[in-house]
């Protein structure tokens, strides 16, 4: 069992978490405002959940928090796909759509895994996430089939998040359960919303790679991290 | 004979009389999350399971638990977290069900939407959003009365 494997599930989690969270107060309506900050919550939730369990089988000390809020751009472990700036509500819906879609894959994969700790996370987070997905599936279906406008927007935010989709489903020794296998029910799920969305899929399968092996994040990360970690590595001892 | 243990079943009666810290109107035994009351030697060991995994009512839940256990006069106390069978509103009791609807929030329903406006009782109601002001609800309109309410979601 890997801890890498965990800390990438975590990392996940945490990254589109805390993009999600900067929304709060910002969203074009209040409902979705509410949403998005529900959303954010679920995944901060998740994220203690896996971390915490990497943190105690790694037995070095580090709690869920050290983890998150005690690392470098370079150690995260998280797709490049959730690092993605907000942008606008088009490309924000359609990066929550495609990593939904991939993440409802994987939790339901990872229910079965043998370890008991890790099902039950899996189990847990997967209720959370069908909602997730059927939100995220509703929204992109109204806004890519709503006005020429919306459509426009969707369609625009689809080609700029398109390249990230590839990384979800590259696999090593380090995940949990084999990415590429979720390949087929991810394309069934998406392509359906697409085509009642009226979206075209990009025709380049190109993919960046680098998040899941921190090999090479995009700038975004760093300032993103920059946010999130200032308070508690400026005052290590803080505590609430 | 003197019992110096306070009984299993008084713990769950005392339980059962607070009040969840985001939905006053139902306890935390009608929730469902208190999974199991057991005493291991001379500490009380209370399960608890989350709702929503973030859910931010959770410390507080944790905090209320152990201060009504202290206030009846349980020293030694043990809160064990168990994510597994993940919580399910399947163990909401029929007493819960029944107060959040006359609280005016229309309780979980296999078909995913509330059965009629808690406050109307029409059938003819909308979904605004899927998420609403806590992770458990949904926020839906009545068309009759034109009241906005909670629905708790089935999960």
């Amino acid at each position: 069992m890997s801890i890498n494997g965990l800390i990438r599930l975590g990392d996940n989690a945490l990254v589109l978490g805390q993009r999600l969270s900067e929304w709060c107060g910002h969203a074009p309506a209040l409902e979705e405002d509410i949403a998005l900050a529900n959303i954010a919550l679920d995944l901060i939730g998740q994220t203690q959940l896996w971390l915490g369990l990497a943190g105690e089988r790694e037995g070095a000390g580090r709690s869920a928090d050290t983890l998150a809020f005690h690392r470098d751009a370079w150690d995260f472990r998280n797709l490049l796909l959730v690092e993605q700036p907000n942008r606008d509500f088009a490309v924000t819906m359609m990066r929550q759509f495609l990593f939904d879609a991939w993440h409802f894959e994987a939790l339901t994969a990872l229910s079965t895994h043998d370890d008991d700790e890790i099902n039950a996370i899996a189990q847990k987070s997967l209720k959370e996430v069908t909602y997730h997905r059927e939100r995220a599936t509703d929204m992109v279906i109204a806004l890519g089939d709503g006005t020429e406008e919306s459509h426009d927007r969707m369609q625009g935010a689809l080609d700029r998040m398109w390249p990230y989709v590839g990384e979800m489903f590259t696999t090593d020794a380090d995940d949990l359960t084999d990415m590429t296998a979720l390949r087929p029910r991810f394309d069934a799920h998406v392509m359906a919303a697409l085509a009642e969305a009226t979206l075209t899929r990009p025709k380049s399968d190109f993919a960046h790679l680098g998040g899941k092996t921190g090999t090479r994040h995009s700038e975004h990360l760093g300032h993103m991290l920059a946010t999130m970690q200032v308070l508690p590595r400026s005052y290590p001892d803080a505590t609430w | 004979m003197v019992e110096t243990r306070a009984s299993v079943s008084d713990v769950w009666a005392w339980l059962s009389d607070v009040p969840d810290p985001e939905i006053p109107a139902i306890s935390l035994v009608d929730l469902g999350i208190i999974r199991d009351i057991a005493w291991q030697g001379d500490t009380l060991e209370v399960t608890v399971t989350p709702t929503y995994s973030g859910c931010p009512a959770t410390s507080v839940i944790n905090f209320e638990i152990e201060a009504a256990l202290r206030a009846h006069g349980i020293q030694n106390l043990s809160l064990k977290r168990q994510i597994a069978p993940p919580w399910t509103t399947d163990w909401l009791s029929d007493a819960g069900r029944a107060k959040l609807e006359a609280y005016g929030i229309a309780p979980p329903q296999p078909a995913g939407g509330p059965q009629h406006c808690p406050l109307c009782k029409s059938t003819s109601v909308e979904r605004i959003s899927q998420f609403g002001s806590t992770p458990c609800k949904a926020q839906w309109r009545c068309t009759d009365c034109l009241e906005p309410f909670d629905y708790f979601k089935c999960i």
